[in-house]
């Protein structure tokens, strides 16, 4: 709070000094929190679910604005980046789903875990990892977080295990994150993410089985975007009830478009696992603007007319900051400057991204074995040899 | 003179000095161990040694082990270090992966490798390539453990060797034990090590005894990956072999001295890194190279070998090309006249031997 009137001060300062007067005023007209009425949620095997009403105070309101509209402009600069062809490869873009991952975030501790699929640089931001360090990441540069060696399916922090590329593979992992939960004694879970097409894979019902046989606090999220790649739900899947398909591993579904129902639904589910009940599963509801990926347009399989519904109604940021604004809590000006912030933040990564170096030749062979000797790696031909130091 | 002085001189306590000294000259207890015991042995001493070693697989808890590989663990250790799972090994051996991500040190039990194609993605995906993939943030270290390749009567499904395909990947150690101090030292070793280490055993050695020597009986005995080992010293013919097939060349060697050949049998241990170096420095003095394994031809254990021998310095101290002796390039039948001239036989060998060596 006190960054954003200090941002305002400062903005006032440049044009002139009355303006400094108002804004002080504005800001202490503001209200401090409100309570918001949030979609009730489907239950499957539970008795109850996450209350209907929750409480924004303006200091947790403001940051997640922040977040989704960084990780927000962060996609569409990705986007720009790859059609200049300095991003190349998979690029899977999480435009519209940012209420899921910042809504998780706010439901758990930075102590928890949470691993994902490949959709994942929203995650990877949430998680701690600056936009700087996944842009780079993204053009392939020595200042990524994986040193340019992942990719964009490739980055990692404390407590995120990725970043994914096989689909559906990631979720024995995240239950397996879990078990070391459980085995090392701390109250942690783990959010275990994946998507309405990988929710058909058998080794999910493996998952499914083990973290119900042992009790894993594990939090098997699916964001159901309604396509699998080019094939909508209705066309891949017997059953689109994704929160049911754990059978015997209680399940509720979650508008994954409103942050504020996000936030219940992980603040829920992530007292049943800490509490010693075993896995649950909460699908959410979300919609993603981009195609699959970079190399999709994504208007062979669905409409033009449904995008720009889903946009014109939907859309997360959008309904944050409608209902801030409408109830007092945000003025539309900070909004705009924390927007301008953003902008420049993101504007100055990929400034970074573009003109940082790509990784020495030397790093090649790097990073093989842990904790190894140094070991000799053959090239393209018998004569190069090259080094690998762990 | 001196021994008969001492004792003079210090009475009762000499006599026991001498005692001792009598036992100290004796040759050190020599055990006989299975290859089985050997490996609890070595799982027992990890376990204990650190609370993070944990092991997971079918039957491994309570039926202890399916080859009782693993008997008495759970009686000592309990559920939480000895875990049986259902029969999902895609499911399992990516918890097994998770839960090394996130600081334990696991065992996954494949109960034979042929079922660890189902979870093979785990390996490879998801265990070996990801502290490249990272850049050093995420290691792996994880161990993941079975009987490979044919058994006895088993037939196609149940009877593949998996040392070339896990061999084939950057990331992934391989180790093929063949002896009980192989056994024990490895697997020690690979548990240490924070790689993930696929750990070939062989369900046709698990019973057979073996005599460990008394520096492998210490609950420190680790021997190191990447190193292969002389078995018998030779000067005509290298042999070089992995697990089951090491015994089967030593057998060879042992007829083929009978008519003055010398073999010299290479237990190759790991086989990925592969210790080159072994081979090329032997096959300098040699002259001469035959690979053993059993598992099939193409794109083998031995074809890697004579590849690396053809690039390699020892190329131009070979005499004659270097050949192969594998598995028969079929799946494995069931009959046991088929099956039997589906493996390396001793006879086999012998006739690559004189053959390479023109005689």
């Amino acid at each position: 709070m006190l960054t954003v009137i200090a941002n305002a001060l400062k903005g006032g300062a440049k044009i002139n000094g009355s303006r400094v007067v108002v804004s002080a005023r504005s800001f202490a007209d503001l209200t401090p929190q409100a309570s918001f009425d949030i979609k009730r949620c489907d239950l499957h095997r539970l008795d109850e679910g996450p209350s209907g009403q929750t409480v924004l105070t303006r200091e947790d309101g403001l940051k997640y604005y922040r977040t989704m509209q960084t990780m927000r402009r962060m996609e569409l600069k990705a986007d720009q980046l790859y059609k200049q062809k300095i991003i190349r490869g998979f690029c899977h873009l999480y435009d519209g789903q940012e209420a899921c991952a910042v809504g998780i975030e706010a439901g758990i501790n930075p102590t928890d875990h949470l691993i994902t699929a490949y959709r994942a640089h929203g995650y990877t931001y949430t998680r701690g990892v600056s936009v700087k360090e996944i842009m780079a990441e993204l053009t392939g540069r020595r200042g990524g977080v994986a040193k340019g060696k992942g990719g964009s399916m490739h980055m990692y922090a404390k407590n995120f295990y990725g970043g994914n590329g096989i689909v559906g593979a990631q979720v024995p992992l995240g239950a397996g994150v879990a078990l070391a939960c459980q085995y090392q004694g701390k109250k942690e879970v783990c959010v275990t993410l994946y998507g309405d097409g990988a929710a058909n894979q058998g080794q999910i019902f493996e998952s499914f089985n083990m973290a119900a046989l042992w009790k894993l606090p594990c939090i098997f999220i699916c964001e159901n975007n309604k396509y699998g790649m080019g094939t909508s739900v209705e066309r891949a899947s017997a059953s689109t009830d994704y929160y049911k398909r754990g059978d015997y591993v209680p399940g509720l579904r979650v508008d994954g478009m409103d942050v504020l129902g996000v936030r219940e639904a992980t603040k829920f589910a992530a007292d049943y696992c800490r509490s010693g009940k075993g896995p649950i599963l909460m699908e959410l509801q979300t919609y993603r603007y981009h195609g699959h990926s970079m190399s999709d347009p994504g208007v062979s399989y669905r409409t033009r007319e449904e995008i720009q519904e889903v946009r014109s109604k939907s859309d997360p940021i959008t309904m944050l900051k409608d209902r801030m604004i409408s109830n007092n809590m945000a003025s539309l000006e900070e909004i705009k400057d924390i927007d301008a912030e953003i902008r420049k933040e993101v504007e100055e990564a990929a400034q970074y991204a573009t003109s940082d170096p790509e990784p020495p030749l030397e790093d090649l062979c790097n990073h093989i074995f842990y904790n190894d000797a140094p070991l000799e790696v053959r090239g393209t031909n018998p004569w190069i040899r090259l080094k690998s130091v762990s | 003179m001196a021994s008969l002085r001492c004792f003079l001189r210090s009475g009762k306590n000499a006599v026991s000095a001498v005692l001792r000294r009598e036992f100290h000259r004796t040759p050190p207890a020599a055990v006989q161990v299975t290859v089985r015991d050997a490996l609890n042995q070595a799982m027992d001493e990890e376990l204990e040694r650190d609370e993070r070693v944990f092991l997971l697989g079918e039957e491994v808890a309570q039926y202890d082990g399916a080859y009782k590989v693993s008997r008495g663990l759970w009686k000592k250790y309990g559920d939480k270090r000895i875990i049986d799972t259902p029969i999902t090994e895609m499911g399992f051996a990516g918890i097994a992966v998770g839960a090394a991500m996130a600081g334990l040190r696991p065992i996954c039990e494949f109960m034979t490798f042929n079922f660890s194609m189902q979870a093979i993605d785990q390996v490879i995906n998801s265990a070996a390539k990801t502290y490249y993939m990272s850049a050093g943030l995420q290691p792996v270290p994880i161990v993941f453990r079975g009987p490979n390749g044919a058994s006895a009567g088993v037939a196609a499904q149940h009877s593949q060797c998996f040392a070339a395909w896990y061999s084939h990947c950057p990331g992934l150690k391989v180790v093929s034990p063949w002896n009980a101090e192989d056994a024990k030292g490895l697997l020690k070793a690979a548990i240490r090590d924070d790689n993930p280490v696929v750990f070939l055993e062989n369900e046709l050695m698990y019973g057979v005894p073996f005599e460990i020597s008394e520096e492998a009986q210490s609950k420190d005995f680790v021997i190191p990956i990447g190193k292969a080992k002389i078995e018998r010293q030779g000067k005509h013919i290298t042999l070089v072999s992995h697990s089951r097939m090491v015994g089967l060349c030593l057998d060879a060697a042992a007829v083929l001295a009978k008519e003055g050949i010398e073999c010299e049998v290479i237990n190759m241990r790991t086989i990925r890194p592969l210790d080159a170096e072994a081979i090329e420095t032997s096959v300098m003095k040699t002259n001469h190279l035959i690979t053993v394994e059993g598992g099939w031809p193409q794109f083998g254990v031995g074809a890697e070998i004579l590849a690396r021998l053809m690039e390699g310095p020892a190329f131009n101290y070979l005499d004659a090309p270097a050949v192969r002796v594998t598995g028969v390039d079929i799946p494995m039948p069931y009959a046991k006249i088929l099956e039997d001239n589906s493996i390396p036989q001793i006879k086999d060998i012998i006739f690559s031997v004189k053959k390479t060596l023109n005689i």
